[in-house]
């Protein structure tokens, strides 16, 4: 999917202004992050990407179509082709993981199947596979109220990977994981994208995992972009810029300076692990 | 059925197969009969006949009887009902609470200490537990049936059998609130040799009557709803002149009742809510 | 709470409905001392005794099992029906189904609950004919309008983003509510469906007076020829179901708090 989106402005309910007139063109296939101080707008923008806001001003296209012209069935279609993480994964607490990740793909099932999955579970198999990507698949079986949130997180990833969509909105996506399991769960989400060949857009909290996974870098700041560069371009004082009002060092994972092989060629970085 | 999927092959089974296949089974094995018991037949409501009979008593409902003597009998009927639920619960609270008080633990003296005829306590708590369990599972309806055989037509046989059943009721929540209450109190009170009498009302009253008073109110508004119910069986107020209304199918008098009942719940309602908020 | 922070409210209470107490018995007019001394108390206490010792004959015995079935069918079936209506309109009641249906089902759910299940059986024994699918019908409607407000309720305070996840992937509203909200709403459902049947089964009982089956038909036929030995059996019988019924639904609450969606 490609997106295109020009001057955007949301105003939410409570007359905050959460994005400021922000303009960004995603080709189809690109992996993007989006990096900035809290209150930026990162939610809001992916939420306005995935259709769940109608944007009070300005223009959004998918594959060329304002989805909030398109009717009713061609909308659901194209929603189903659209997976997002979301930073606390809304799921039942009582669901059990299998159901949770095969809710998926209920956009792509017809209303019978969705029915008949829950008496049993339609794709086990599929299921597994998704969890095992993000070695959760021996809690197949469990109920989601039983797992932490970093796990929990894990399962909202492992939905979206079941539900293979053409574009992948993940907000915040490794939030609650320790700094090795949000590299390997972001190295998933990228895998995914590269492999299918699917657009990927992230918002990040930390900065290092966003320079390390992403070949584009989108800084929002004030619900607007402050700079849209690739991870080579980003300097130091484009990051300290953006986080300035918020703390005098740029988040990271667990909160070491930034520390980059600053001129060496991206080579160095292996594509896939 | 391995779940592991190391050593399984294929996708491993749901382990909840087994558990809600045998569950569905027994609910069918449970509920076909029941419908079959409860002759569940919905085509029977649109038997032709019966449609008629109820388009025609639904079809004399309207107007609703209106002429001053009836709305005198309603008035009448209506005050009858609320004395009847008002002189039932007093008569319930005055029974459940001294019953209340002998199944209570928390009051035993023979619990603090070595006391002459320790035995008789359990031998005593046990059969009034028994009694409060048979007042409170038989129906008030039930006992408003009996007693209208045993007394009479008329409200002094609803007002007996709130009294019984609540009494039951009102008895059980009473012992569960001494009970989950600070009981120290009325021990220190037992333990200087107090009376049982003087530990209740010093030592747990005090703490537990803003929950006593309110779940009676709440006892209140069910005995109103209850004393209309109970009329059917002939046991005065509103609900027996409804039974007699409909037995008679005229709809226009069951339809000024209806509204005159609703209007009284309404009132109940709006009074317990009111008072159950200000005592919170 | 302790003593000191009494609180005038409870004893203004008290105060008040003593003075409604008194002033409901002299309206009444039935002298309760004369009704429970003397000659009458003796006449009552006859009466009691004229209850024992119950029937406890082979055939009575299998008949009054029949009607314990019986009973317990139509508590059953009943808060079944009860459990599906009361969704249904739960859902338009919670404004599922858009703004304009919300008060109108609230006004039938109201109406529902307020008229009561003897009421109801009534009715329902003209529209149905005599026996127990009345009774049911009776307790369905009843029951529907009170689960009905409870699952309202519940569906209101449930959160609405498992489900909202699911329709922004594209999944349809009724997929989205089985998989976002059901599994969050169920126990609460199951429970207060539970709950209802616990009193159902007294109410199934006691709609048989107006002869909607079960064991409150036979008990008020038992009592109007005086087989007072047949009553106690009945009475017993129903003391009975009402004790199993507790039990059961008390394990099969605490089965469905295990399992999962």
């Amino acid at each position: 999917m490609n997106v295109a989106i020009d001057n955007l402005q949301l105003v939410l309910p409570g007359e905050h202004r959460a994005l400021a007139g922000v303009t960004l063109a995603i080709g189809r296939g690109e992996r993007l992050a989006v990096i900035g101080p809290s209150g930026a707008g990162k939610t809001s923008l992916l939420r306005v990407l995935g259709t769940a806001l109608r944007p009070t001003a300005g223009a959004l296209a998918i594959d060329g179509a304002d989805p909030w012209l398109l009717p009713r069935a061609r909308l659901r279609r194209l929603r189903s082709g659209i997976g997002t993480v979301h930073q606390s994964p809304p799921l039942p607490p009582r669901q059990r993981l299998v159901t949770a990740v095969l809710a998926g793909r209920l956009g792509a099932w017809g209303f019978w199947r969705g029915l008949a999955s829950l008496a049993y579970p339609a794709d086990i198999a599929g299921a597994r596979a998704a969890l095992a990507r993000l070695d959760l698949d021996g809690r197949l079986f469990d109920r989601c109220d039983r797992l932490s949130g970093g796990q929990l997180q894990r399962v909202g990833v492992a939905r979206v990977l079941y539900q293979q969509p053409a574009l992948i909105l993940a907000d915040e996506p490794v939030s609650s994981l320790d700094p090795q399991l949000a590299d390997h769960t972001v190295g998933e989400l990228h895998r995914e994208a590269q492999g299918r060949g699917v657009t990927l857009v992230a918002s990040l909290h930390a900065v290092d995992l966003a320079l390390k996974w992403f070949p584009r870098i989108v800084g929002l700041r004030d619900g607007a972009v402050a700079f849209d560069a690739p991870p080579v371009r980003v300097s130091d004082r484009m990051l300290r810029d953006l986080y300035g009002a918020e703390s005098p060092i740029v988040p990271t994972q667990d909160n070491q300076p930034l520390e980059r092989p600053e001129p060496k060629p991206r080579a160095a970085q292996p594509l896939c692990r | 059925m391995s779940l592991h999927p190391v050593a399984a092959p294929g996708p491993p089974r749901d382990p909840a197969l087994w558990p809600r296949l045998g569950l569905g089974v027994a609910a069918l094995a449970v509920l076909w009969p029941a419908l079959e018991i409860a002759e569940f037949r919905p085509a029977t409501l649109l038997d032709p006949k019966n449609l008629e009979v109820m388009g025609r008593f639904l079809g004399t409902f309207f107007p609703l009887v209106l002429t001053p003597e009836f709305l005198a009998l309603v008035v009448r009927s209506t005050v009858e009902t609320l004395a009847l639920a008002t002189a039932g619960i007093a008569l319930a609270i005055g029974l459940g609470l001294p019953l209340a008080m002998m199944v209570s633990e928390s009051l035993s003296v023979s619990r603090i200490g070595p006391a002459r005829r320790a035995w008789l306590a359990p031998a005593v708590r046990t059969p009034l537990r028994a009694l409060l369990i048979v007042m409170r599972s038989v129906p008030e309806i039930v006992w408003a049936l009996l007693f209208v055989r045993a007394v009479g037509l008329g409200p002094a046989a609803g007002v007996l059998a709130i009294a019984i059943n609540y009494a039951g009721m009102l008895g059980k929540v009473y012992f569960e609130i001494f009970e989950a209450g600070d009981t120290r109190p009325a021990r220190a009170i037992l333990e200087s040799g107090g009376a049982r009498v003087h530990a209740f009302a010093y030592g747990i009253l005090p703490v537990a009557v803003p929950e006593i008073v309110s779940y009676s109110v709440y006892r209140w508004e069910c005995a109103i709803r209850a004393s209309v119910v109970m009329g059917f069986v002939g046991a005065g107020g509103l609900g027996q002149q409804m039974e007699l209304s409909m037995r008679m199918l005229a709809g226009g008098e069951v339809a000024t009742m209806l509204a005159a009942f609703l209007l009284l719940i309404l009132l109940a309602d709006t009074v317990s809510a009111v008072l159950r908020k200000a005592l919170v | 709470m302790t003593p000191a922070a009494f609180v005038w409210q409870p004893w203004a209470v008290v105060g008040a409905f003593l003075a409604a107490a008194a002033a409901s018995f002299a309206y009444l007019g039935v002298d309760f001392v004369a009704l429970l001394t003397g000659e009458s108390a003796r006449q009552m206490a006859a009466f009691a005794a004229g209850f024992f010792p119950p029937d406890a004959s082979p055939e009575f015995l299998a008949r009054a099992a029949h009607g314990a079935t019986e009973t317990l069918a139509i508590s059953a079936v009943g808060t079944l029906v009860a459990t599906l209506l009361g969704t249904v309109l739960a859902l338009p009641a919670a404004g599922r189904w858009g703004r304009p249906l919300k008060p109108l089902a609230r006004g039938v759910l109201n109406f529902l609950r307020a008229i009561p299940e003897l009421v109801w059986a009534v009715f329902m024994v003209l529209a149905a004919g005599l026996g127990p699918f009345a009774g049911s019908l009776a307790l369905a409607l009843h029951t529907g309008g009170v689960l009905g407000r409870l699952f309202a309720e519940t569906l209101e305070n449930a959160p609405r983003e498992p489900a909202q996840a699911l329709r922004d992937a594209g999944s349809g509203a009724t997929a989205a509510f089985l998989y976002g909200t059901l599994p969050v709403v169920l126990p609460q459902f199951v429970s207060y469906a539970l709950y209802r049947w616990e009193y159902n089964i007294r109410m199934a009982a006691v709609l048989g007076f107006v002869g909607a089956g079960g064991l409150g038909q036979m008990l008020y036929v038992a009592l109007s020829v005086f087989k007072t030995h047949q009553a106690a059996t009945l009475i017993l019988a129903l003391i009975a179901i009402v004790t199993v019924v507790d039990a059961l639904s008390a394990w099969l609450r605490r089965f469905l708090g295990r399992s999962g969606t």
